[in-house]
Order: C-alpha cells, then structure tokens, then sequence
C-alpha cells in the first residue's frame, strides 16, 4: 500500500497491436516517485513501443490497459496535455528542426530563462546557442541538445529512449549524471539495450517480445539478461 | 501626401524599421508612394536618381567604381489606399570592385485592388557584390498582385545574393521572374520565402545562367502553404558550354497544408562535361517526428506548427 502512495506511473495490464502484430502484450508496472526504472531487452522487444505508448503518440494508442499518472487516468490524453502534466520524452532519433536555434530551441523547455546551463551539462559549450538544431550538428550533437532539453524542462517523469544511442562512449558519465539530475526533480523511465546503463536504473525490468519478462533489481535483472537473452533464445525455449 | 508618408512610415516601423534610419545622413534611402518620389539620398560613390512618370517611377542606381557603400542603403515602396497601381523600373549599374547592399521594404497594409510590379535590370561589374533583400507586408485583404522581375548579370568575380520574402500577411498573387547569369568565378544565390494562405496564388521562376568557368549557383526556396492557397515554384540552373568546373544546387523545399496545393519544378541543364549541378525538391505536409517533438515539451499542436514553419522561413 505504501508502495502504491508513492508512485507517480502506473501501467495497468497494457496491450497494443500494430498492424495486426501485438506489440505490448499486457504490461503491468509501477514507477515510484524520484527513482529511475530501467525498462531493458533487445531489439524489436517493445521497448520503443512502450516509450511512445507512454507519451501519448496517436498511432501507439493502447488496446487495451490503462496508464495512471499521479492517481489520474491519461491513457486518452494527448501528447501535450501529458507533456503539460510533467511528463517528457527523450527520442531515440532527434529530429532536424531548419531555422531553429539552439537557443530558441531551448528556450520553448526552459521554464528559467537561461539555457546555457543545460548546454554545459550536456558537455556543450555555449557557442552552440546560434547553431541551428539542423544537419549542421552532428548527430552526437543534437543529442545532446536534446538532453539538454530534457534538463531545460525539469520533468516530473522523464522517458529516456535508449539515450546513449548515438553518442560515444565516453559519454556514458553524462547519461548518469544527466539522469542524477533529473531523478531531483522527478522520476526517470530508463530505455535501453545497454547493460551498463541499466544499471543506473533503482528498479528494472526486462521486456522481450512485448512481454514483462522479469522484474527486480537491475543487477538481478541484467544478469538474467546476460546468462538468458545472449544470445536470444528461440521463442519456443522461451515460452515453451 | 503627409499623411500617406506617416502611415507609410507606421509601417515600416511595423516591419521592423527606423525612421532614424532615414535621417541618417550616412544612410542612403529612398521612399516611393504610389508612382510618386517622397524622399531620396544619396551617399558617396553612389548616384541615385529617381523621376516619377505618369504610369510609374525610374529609378537610377550607379555605384561607381571601387566604392564599397558602408551602410545598406533602405527603399521603402507602398501604397497605402486600399487601392492604386505602382510601377517601378529600376536600372542599376555595379562598377567594378563596387560594392551595395540594399534593403528593400513594400508595404501595402490595406491591399484590396493594388498592383505592384518592379522591372529591374542590374548590371554587376567585375569583381563587384550586390545584396538585395526584398521583404513584403500585404496587411489580411489578399487583394494585391506582386511581379517583380529581373534580369541580373554579373561579370567575373563577382557575387550576387538576392532574397525575397513574404511572410507577413496575406501574398495575394505573386508572379515573381528572375534571370541572373554569372561570368567567370562569380556566385549566384537566390533565396525566396513566402507564406500564402486564403487563396493566395504564388508562382516563382529564378533562372540561374552559370556562363563562366568556376562560376557559382544556389537557387533556394522555402515556401509554406495552407488553406487554398496554390504555390508552383519552378527554379533552373544552366551551366553553359564555358563553364567549365562551374558548381550550382537547386534546393526547394515546400510544406503544404489543409487544402493547400504546391507544384516544385527543379530543372539543371548541364552542357560542359566538367560542371556539376545537383538538386533536391520535397513537398510535404509538416514532419509528424518534429510535432511529436514540440508537442513533447508541452507546445499544442497549432503552437508546434507555427515553430517549424517559422523554421522553415526564417
């Protein structure tokens, strides 16, 4: 009971198909407040479904299941309206945005004004704030920009989709550092196939094929991981 | 006449402008209302000249030889009736190693029945540059048609870069018409943004003629339409028999929205084995990853929008 006041995220038994497929195939989890929950597993598993499932995109609408937020039931609201509740995202793939700023970009996050901050977090140096959020920065780059966006927003819960993706891997002490910093304001969904940032995780699961798989501590989980999914079993060995 | 001047000024203002700016002696500038001359000056190494006829204005521009004007010289045209006619014709000559920069600011806030055409023809010496940056405001009547039309030549190293926007109020309809060609090593680039709704009509030709060896071409456009409005965009780059090792891109980008509808015509025409053109032109409705992106960080969709579009223009 005490468990359940403190979570700010509840998944409650959540299906979702695409394109005839399932794709998440009744999902249960909770998410406490200011911990980090680590959602790993492979390529294909779900991971990125759920991530979008989560924040709301309209075409990764749930089947079936609800989604609580802070004891209220969003599992219909859109984007924005989650986006204006606390939550965020961090995209696997950062989009190109043509004539936009680094620091109008920022700005549209920052409830503070100034931006420099999250850029230096980001291990990004000031000179980027004329840069455009365009093709001229490398994809590492709008990486980081994007995280710095993140920051800039200071979320109640933040999804993090695969966040090390795309950035090398000396980087790694900013991924921890960056979800230190958001874990003061808020909780933290942690998406990723990366063991070692899993381990960043308070609490993790294991997803494979749209199912839970495993849940616990992520040293457990990520030793399962290991001893189990590398290389990946067939599904019938899996399931039986 | 006053006060169409204090309006015209209101509006320049609104765009952005200063009427400092035109008391600046240092400041060369010209305001034409209607087809009648309000105010002009000149600067040193610059000849400016302008005589209203009876269907329009001349407009004389000479930068002589050598000079580089320090400070971009600002031309203000309008109309601020509902209705009326303007025609310039501007002839302008850049000397060689001369150097301009000018600003150019049409303003028509109560467009309803009005026609605005400028006739240029520039001649850009040897190793001379010529900037003109033309930016519109058409006021919410929609009632304006707008047909500039140029033919711009460069001789060799020299460089030309035009840009013409409209993107506060309505475009009504636009039939813009350029020619440039460049000599030898000399650069061409041309950008147009333009935001139509309503039922605006837009259709943009730019035709780059890379004559020389070396030369240079870009040719861009950044157009946005939504409700009815209809956008045809066709831009050309020639590389000629002589130029040899001459470069150029066409890159037209459109968005297109609601009921809107965009034509892209990108057309390279390569006649020396040793010259490359390249070019890309997309139309499509607002990226569903950059919304997802915006709308993630608490902005409505409508909000997102207008950030990406205001993008694309900027």
């Amino acid at each position: 009971m005490a468990m359940k006041d403190r979570s700010i995220l509840e998944v409650r038994n959540l299906s979702m198909s695409r394109g005839g497929r399932s794709i998440l195939r009744d999902l249960s989890f909770s998410v406490e407040e200011n911990r980090v929950y680590g959602v790993l597993g492979p390529n294909g598993a779900g991971k990125s479904s759920l991530a979008y499932a989560l924040m709301g995109l309209e075409e990764y609408k749930p089947d079936s299941g609800e989604i609580i937020y802070q004891g209220k039931e969003i599992t219909e609201l859109s984007i924005s309206e989650r986006a204006r509740m606390g939550i965020t995202m961090l995209w696997q793939e950062p989009v190109r945005f043509e004539g936009l700023s680094v620091r109008d970009y920022l700005g549209l996050c920052s409830r503070d004004g100034d931006v420099r901050e999250y850029l230096l977090k980001v291990g990004l140096d000031e000179r980027y704030l004329e840069r455009n959020v365009d093709d001229t920065l490398s994809g590492g780059e709008r990486k980081r920009v994007e995280l710095a966006s993140i920051l800039a927003l200071k979320p109640k819960l933040a999804i993090l989709d695969e966040p090390d993706s795309g950035i090398d891997i000396i980087s790694l002490d900013y991924i921890a550092e960056i979800v230190y910093e958001l874990k003061k304001h808020g909780s933290v969904i942690l998406i990723t196939h990366n063991e070692d940032v899993a381990m960043l995780s308070d609490r993790c699961l294991l997803l494979c094929d749209g199912f839970i798989v495993k849940e616990g501590e992520p040293g457990e989980i990520v030793s399962y991981f290991k001893r189990k999914c590398v290389p990946c079993p067939t599904k019938r060995e899996r399931y039986g | 006449m006053d006060d169409a001047y204090g309006l015209l000024l209101k509006t320049y203002r609104r765009m952005g402008g200063s009427e400092s700016i035109l008391r600046d002696e240092r400041v060369a500038h010209l305001v034409i209302h209607g087809n009648e001359v309000y105010s002009s000056r000149a600067v040193e190494g610059l000849v400016l000249d302008s005589r209203s006829r009876a269907d329009g204005v001349d407009v004389e521009l000479r930068v002589k030889g050598g000079y580089r004007i320090e400070y971009p010289v600002h031309m203000c045209f309008g109309i601020i009736p509902e209705e009326g006619e303007q025609r310039i014709r501007l002839n302008a000559k850049i000397e060689d190693g001369a150097g301009i920069k000018i600003l150019s600011h049409c303003m028509f806030p109560n467009a309803e029945r009005i026609i605005h055409e400028m006739d240029a023809i520039v001649e850009i010496g040897d190793r001379a540059d010529f900037e003109y940056l033309e930016r519109h405001y058409h006021g919410e009547g929609g009632g304006i048609v707008v047909a500039p039309r140029a033919k711009i030549s460069l001789g060799d190293h020299s460089r030309l870069y035009t840009e013409f926007s409209i993107l506060d109020g309505r475009v009504g309809k636009l039939r813009m018409d350029y020619d440039m060609e460049a000599g030898e090593g000399s650069a061409i680039e041309a950008l147009a943004k333009v935001l139509g709704y309503g039922d605006d009509e837009i259709t943009i030709r730019e035709r780059g003629y890379l004559r020389g060896r070396n030369s240079r071409g870009l040719i861009k456009s950044r157009i946005v339409v939504k409700g009815m409005a209809m956008s045809e965009v066709i831009s050309e780059l020639i590389a000629d028999k002589g130029a040899e090792g001459a470069r150029g891109h066409v890159d037209c980008v459109e968005l297109v929205m609601e009921n809107a509808r965009a034509r892209a015509i990108p057309l390279v025409d390569v006649w020396n084995e040793r010259a490359k053109i390249t070019h890309e032109a997309s139309i499509g409705t607002v990226d569903k990853k950059q919304l997802n992106t915006l709308m993630s960080k608490g902005l409505s969709k409508e909000e997102a929008i207008d950030v990406i579009v205001k993008g694309y223009l900027r």
